[in-house]
């Protein structure tokens, strides 16, 4: 049995693109269930009375906007539709941005907000966990003014708002640190508000432990997949559900090849062994 | 005019796309011409952000509208040129004073509320009883948290040698260790597929308009 060969790496990547690609041009429609976390998620928000107030915290820039942006569209819509007033603020200096283009599309969908009535952008604060901290005794010390400058007491929004205890409930759409483990630690385990989120794929191993008995997150929305069950629960479609097609086919690539590169290892193996003999 | 700077947004988006993307075939300058761009662009950004959103808005401006309410913000302020002080090779050693200000402060502060979230809170959640579930499945798997956390932390257990009933759990341990990875490859391997997707999304949405973006 001769050495197997092994495969430029330049063929997997092509393919990987090509893999990818085709099922964004042409859908295939695959399943797709949903699972209790995201239901989790789904059912906080769901359950809210009408005129809540709820704050979502975008700790996440450009750079995970493929993974974190499909949530964040369907989380505030869904807030939306169920008439939640949202404060948005950001633990990332990028998260600003974010928060202002999730408004920027869904505003055809809903022309009649007002914002400071129905939505208010806190903005940014550098500090993480202690920034989170003094938010949770007083807003007004950390936000005296949102992002536009305005002072947060002539908002209507922020009226009553003094602490996290005037919160229906927290959401981090987070891609690190600071991001939803400072918020499960302050908001849910110091000042026991529901705390939820969604997260990259990558930092998902590391947060799903929170989501346990003690409930220090109510449900979690892990990467692309994840936005793409509430997309469903939310019966709006959107990218995410689209990319899952590509998700799926990318996988399936990923493990025909290493299925390939174990049966290559064997033969590899079972030739060194041939040949010492 | 604003239609015109969009698309040349979308475009520039493209080619850099593109130049980044070429270097999975091999280094080139093209690659590199995007390389250089992007780090010298975020450094232009993150300098006037910290300045315009950062220092502006939480020191000069309370500075100069209330001093006599926000004197106190002088002292991070001074703390802040200390710290700067490490450029000037004579006078480097004022930095270690705002440095291990910020090291025992937030080594406080890290410690009570890792130690209540990350060891407190996630030792009550593993003390349940694991019969008590609306599934067979949900029973299995609360047995399992039981037995993967105990022989887990086994593992990490050194003081004694691993043996017997101990290397047993510690095997076991191992084995919820290998899965704990699998599934962590598992996400990372979605999560980068997924910025794939967003980028083809992009070319093919934004940029060729095949797709609907």
């Amino acid at each position: 049995m001769g050495k197997a060969k092994q495969i430029d790496r330049r063929w997997l990547f092509l393919l990987i693109f090509f893999g990818v690609a085709f099922p964004l041009i042409f859908t295939l429609g695959l399943p797709l269930e949903t699972t209790k976390n995201v239901q989790m998620v789904y059912d906080l928000i769901d359950n809210m009375p009408k005129g809540s107030k709820a704050l979502i915290s975008f700790d996440y820039d450009p750079a995970s906007m493929p993974e974190l942006h499909p949530m964040a569209k369907a989380i505030v819509k869904h807030c939306f539709d169920k008439d939640i007033n949202l404060i948005f603020t950001a633990m990332w200096p990028m998260g600003v941005q974010m928060a202002d283009d999730i408004i920027y599309q869904l505003k055809d969908d809903y022309p009649d907000l007002e914002y400071g009535e129905d939505y208010v952008n806190l903005g940014f604060k550098a500090g993480g966990m202690i920034t989170i901290q003094s938010m949770g005794k007083n807003f007004r010390e950390v936000f005296p003014k949102d992002m536009n400058g305005n002072n947060i007491d002539e908002l209507p929004i922020m009226e009553g708002i003094n602490n996290f205890s005037n919160i229906g409930f927290v959401f981090s759409l987070s891609a690190g640190a600071p991001g939803i483990k400072e918020w499960v630690q302050i908001a849910h385990d110091a000042y026991g508000r529901p705390t939820s989120g969604g997260v990259t794929g990558v930092s998902a191993p590391a947060i799903l432990p929170y989501v346990n008995e003690q409930q220090q997150l109510t449900g979690l929305l892990a990467g692309l997949k994840g936005a793409a069950e509430y997309e469903i629960l939310l019966k709006a479609p959107g990218t995410a559900i689209s990319g899952m097609d590509a998700q799926s086919a990318a996988h399936l690539i990923i493990i025909i090849f290493i299925i390939i590169g174990n049966v290559n290892y064997w033969r590899n193996k079972k030739a060194e062994k041939m040949g010492g003999k | 005019m604003e239609q015109f700077f969009a698309t040349l947004g979308i475009w520039l988006g493209a080619l850099f796309t593109f130049a980044i993307f070429s270097f999975l075939y091999k280094d080139n300058p093209f690659y590199k011409t995007a390389e250089q761009i992007f780090v010298g662009l975020s450094a232009g950004y993150w300098s006037v952000y910290t300045i315009f959103f950062i220092l502006i808005p939480n020191l000069y401006e309370p500075l100069t509208q209330n001093f006599n309410a926000n004197w106190i913000k002088l002292i991070p302020a001074i703390l802040g040129i200390m710290m700067l002080l490490r450029l000037i090779p004579k006078i480097e050693w004022v930095s270690r004073f705002p440095l291990s200000i910020v090291i025992g402060t937030t080594s406080g502060v890290f410690f009570l509320r890792y130690l209540k979230s990350d060891v407190l809170n996630q030792l009550t959640a593993t003390m349940i009883n694991p019969f008590l579930g609306e599934s067979w499945v949900i029973v299995i798997g609360k047995i399992m948290l039981i037995i993967g956390t105990i022989c887990g932390v086994v593992y990490f257990y050194f003081s004694k040698k691993h043996i017997g009933a101990l290397g047993v759990s510690a095997k076991i341990g191992i084995y919820f260790l290998m899965v704990s990875f699998g599934a962590a490859f598992g996400y990372t391997a979605m999560a980068r597929i997924s910025l794939l997707i967003g980028r083809l999304q992009f070319l093919l949405g934004d940029w060729l308009g095949i797709i609907q973006p």
